[in-house]
């Protein structure tokens, strides 16, 4: 119940609604370890924490979260969860892929999900939570560089690590289809697939980062950016703000950030959504089952894992056609006519 | 900062006589209570501050005893206390060091990096070499690593006056990209990875864990004794040796250690690259102790929570090591008042601020605890 103060706080109104339908602890207890955006990032760490805060409205679990202040912290924020107070415990993100499994492999009879992580060989008390993300992102990369009007669109990466880059290599997978499909010589600045270079901001914090990257993406041509480092792209959607939907718009990953920053949600095309949410209430309420297998689950666009965010305001902009298209493409996606990967 | 630099100078010997016949009391009331009265207030204030913040009585008194029983309350949280306090305090020693001679050294961000990253490059790269031989060589890497590069700014002062605080924090910059910039070197980064991360450091690298034979989860390791001999080396260092005194000497009155004979350039190359050493000895104990590797920022920040440490010890080791425990047990609690109470993790960073003001406005604390001091009798009851 504790951790809803701060939501409230936070003026995050979802949290602030469930706030009184909460009564009183329960037995079982999902607790989460966020990477250094911390939960309120308005997207990675926000929205797996979505799905405990879910699961603790509509299964009663209790839930806690512990943040990561820095890198160092993460073994020590693990450790501060263990001792039996949690019965799940839901790491959240790559980086903390060594953490877990050292965190695991101490204690086998804690049981622990990451999300982006896989492990191999699996470890048997944790199961990992990955998605494939660039079939969503194929769609925002098609969408995108038919909606450009520069013929130039953008992506930056927080860190260059894959589940950041799978995003990345959809989008500009997306482009190139329209291009092909089209005859048109959309770009992509930011992302090479082949050499696996692209724009990095190294931290997955800063939200001067985020717009001075899309600042940089501007000057050269880019009306459209994709940034993919959790709340980084909270300062690009500050820019586009500024100069104008019409002049830049951005892509929004991980939750439908339409919906989770409402203050610039008119500057977001559309999101590339990565279900965290679903998959960690699902988690949740096997684990409370007590049908917690260790493993690895996948979220694609067909198991709607992953998926594109409705366009919202955009909804009249974008062509009827541009929209059938994409339409088309996810289920050619999920029958397997379509190839994301190379 | 204190008024070290300028404005001691003037008033420094007639206060100094004017001080000579207080003199117990006066440090005890510097050195003991005033950082006392500090952590006290500071505490009360995090309190209005999370009632301000819309949290409630009961919630506040829970992350009280959170705060406690996450610091000290179990042995696990004795052994987080000391594994955080155990990088503050050698960086602290360091910048204590440092502050004695007169220089104020922002540089212990970068120095710790560098020095960490020096320790973990050695440690893999001699990998083969025995327990006794890796570990004691990758930590003494780390020393001298962070020694030399805390020196460009101790030379840049000696021979062109550049001053230390601009100078050093222009290093911090650098030395964060060329961390980064090193951790992409293929000799350096960990295989398969496309991130900046290093390889890990070999188990007979590392520093070993004090008491994981009874729960592999404690983390204090041996850095602890590292620590304690530094607290030891620096106090002798200080007011014990030949260039300890010149350290100090140079620190209160720059003019009359010249006069005195005393070297200047030299006394600040040898301070800084003192202060660097330390600082990278605290970097490599963190990778060889807690991180195993080095990523991008994994000082998380030590090296300037251990500049608000030294002043919180009032540049004395014996204080830094209790300033240092108290900033550990401070990381340590918070993490389980975020757990416990739900309360952020930021009030820590707040309070920890709070006790800085506090120690650095002697005045203030004094005028809110008056019944605390001895009334004093001269114009120099707060200039400390």
């Amino acid at each position: 119940m504790t951790s809803f103060t701060r939501h409230f706080l936070r003026g995050i109104a979802a949290s602030a609604l469930m706030l009184t339908t909460v009564t009183a602890a329960s037995a079982f207890t999902a607790c989460q370890v966020t990477d250094t955006g911390g939960i309120d990032d308005n997207s990675f760490n926000q929205t797996a924490w979505k799905g405990v805060l879910d699961a603790q409205e509509k299964l009663g679990v209790e839930g806690r979260y512990l943040e990561s202040q820095a890198e160092s912290d993460y073994e020590a924020n693990v450790n501060s969860l263990l001792g039996g107070q949690c019965d799940v415990i839901f790491t959240i993100g790559f980086l903390l892929g060594d953490a877990t499994a050292n965190a695991a492999k101490a204690n086998p009879d804690q049981k622990f999900s990451i999300v982006d992580f896989a492990y191999d060989p699996t470890i048997p008390n944790v199961l990992g939570q990955v998605y494939a993300t660039d079939q969503a992102a194929f769609l925002a990369g098609y969408l995108s560089a038919g909606m450009s009007k520069t013929g130039i669109v953008g992506t930056f990466g927080g860190i260059n690590i894959p589940p950041v880059t799978i995003f990345m290599d959809g989008f500009s997978a997306g482009v190139d289809y329209y291009n092909e499909q089209k005859g048109t010589t959309v770009q992509v600045l930011g992302w090479n697939a082949e050499s696996r270079e692209g724009l990095f901001t190294n931290n997955f914090d800063s939200l001067d980062d985020g717009r001075a990257f899309a600042q940089n993406l501007y000057d050269e041509g880019a009306d459209i950016v994709l940034p993919v480092a959790g709340p980084v792209g909270l300062g690009s959607a500050a820019l586009a703000d500024e100069l104008g939907t019409e002049a830049l718009k951005i892509v929004g990953v991980d939750a439908d950030l339409y919906l989770t920053d409402p203050a610039k949600k008119h500057v977001y095309l559309t999101s590339i959504m990565k279900r965290m949410d679903s998959t960690v209430y699902q988690v949740t309420e096997t684990t409370m089952k007590g049908e917690f297998e260790g493993g690895l689950i996948v979220g694609t666009l067909e198991n709607e894992g992953v998926g594109l965010a409705p366009y919202h305001d955009m909804e009249d902009m974008i062509p009827a056609d541009l929209k059938a298209e994409v339409e088309a493409i996810k289920q050619g996606i999920i029958d397997g006519s379509i190839k994301v990967g190379g | 900062m204190t008024t070290s630099i300028g404005k001691r100078e003037l008033d420094d010997a007639g206060r100094a006589l004017l001080n000579r016949s207080t003199r117990g009391r006066q440090d005890f009331e510097d050195l003991v209570v005033v950082p006392v009265f500090a952590v006290i207030v500071a505490l009360i204030l995090g309190a209005l501050i999370m009632f301000a913040t819309g949290v409630d009585l009961p919630t506040i008194g829970k992350s009280f005893v959170a705060l406690a029983k996450g610091s000290v309350g179990s042995l696990s949280a004795v052994s987080e206390t000391l594994t955080a306090a155990i990088p503050l305090v050698l960086a602290g020693l360091g910048l204590g060091l440092g502050f004695r001679a007169g220089l104020f050294n922002i540089g212990a961000e970068g120095q710790l990096l560098l020095g960490g990253t020096a320790a973990v490059v050695f440690s893999f790269t001699f990998d083969g070499l025995p327990f006794a031989l890796l570990m004691p060589l990758s930590l003494l890497a780390g020393a001298v690593v962070g020694g030399l590069y805390a020196s460009i700014a101790g030379i840049l002062k000696a021979t062109t006056g550049a001053h230390e605080v601009i100078s050093t924090i222009m290093l911090n910059l650098i030395s964060f990209q060329l961390l980064n910039y090193l951790l992409r070197q293929p000799f350096i980064q960990k295989e398969g990875r496309s991130d900046p991360i290093s390889k890990s450091v070999p188990d007979a690298g590392q520093l070993p864990r004090l008491l994981d034979w009874i729960d592999p989860n404690l983390r204090v390791h041996a850095g602890l004794f590292l620590m304690l001999g530094a607290v030891a080396l620096v106090w002798w260092l200080l007011f014990r040796s030949k260039i300890g005194f010149a350290f100090r000497a140079s620190g209160e009155n720059p003019d009359a250690a010249r006069y005195a004979g005393i070297k200047s350039g030299l006394v600040i190359v040898a301070a800084m690259g003192t202060a660097g050493a330390l600082a990278g000895l605290a970097g490599a104990a963190q990778v060889l102790g807690v991180l195993d590797r080095a990523s991008p920022g994994f000082s998380a920040g030590i090296g300037f929570d251990a500049i608000a440490l030294a002043l919180l010890g009032r540049s004395h080791p014996v204080g830094i090591l209790f300033a240092g425990l108290l900033f550990g047990g401070l990381e340590a609690g918070g993490r389980q008042m975020q757990v416990d109470a739900g309360v952020s993790i930021d009030l820590i960073a707040i309070i920890q601020a709070l006790i800085i003001v506090f120690i650095a406005a002697p005045l203030l604390v004094r005028a809110i605890f008056p019944w605390g001091f001895r009334k004093s009798d001269n114009a120099s009851g707060g200039s400390q």
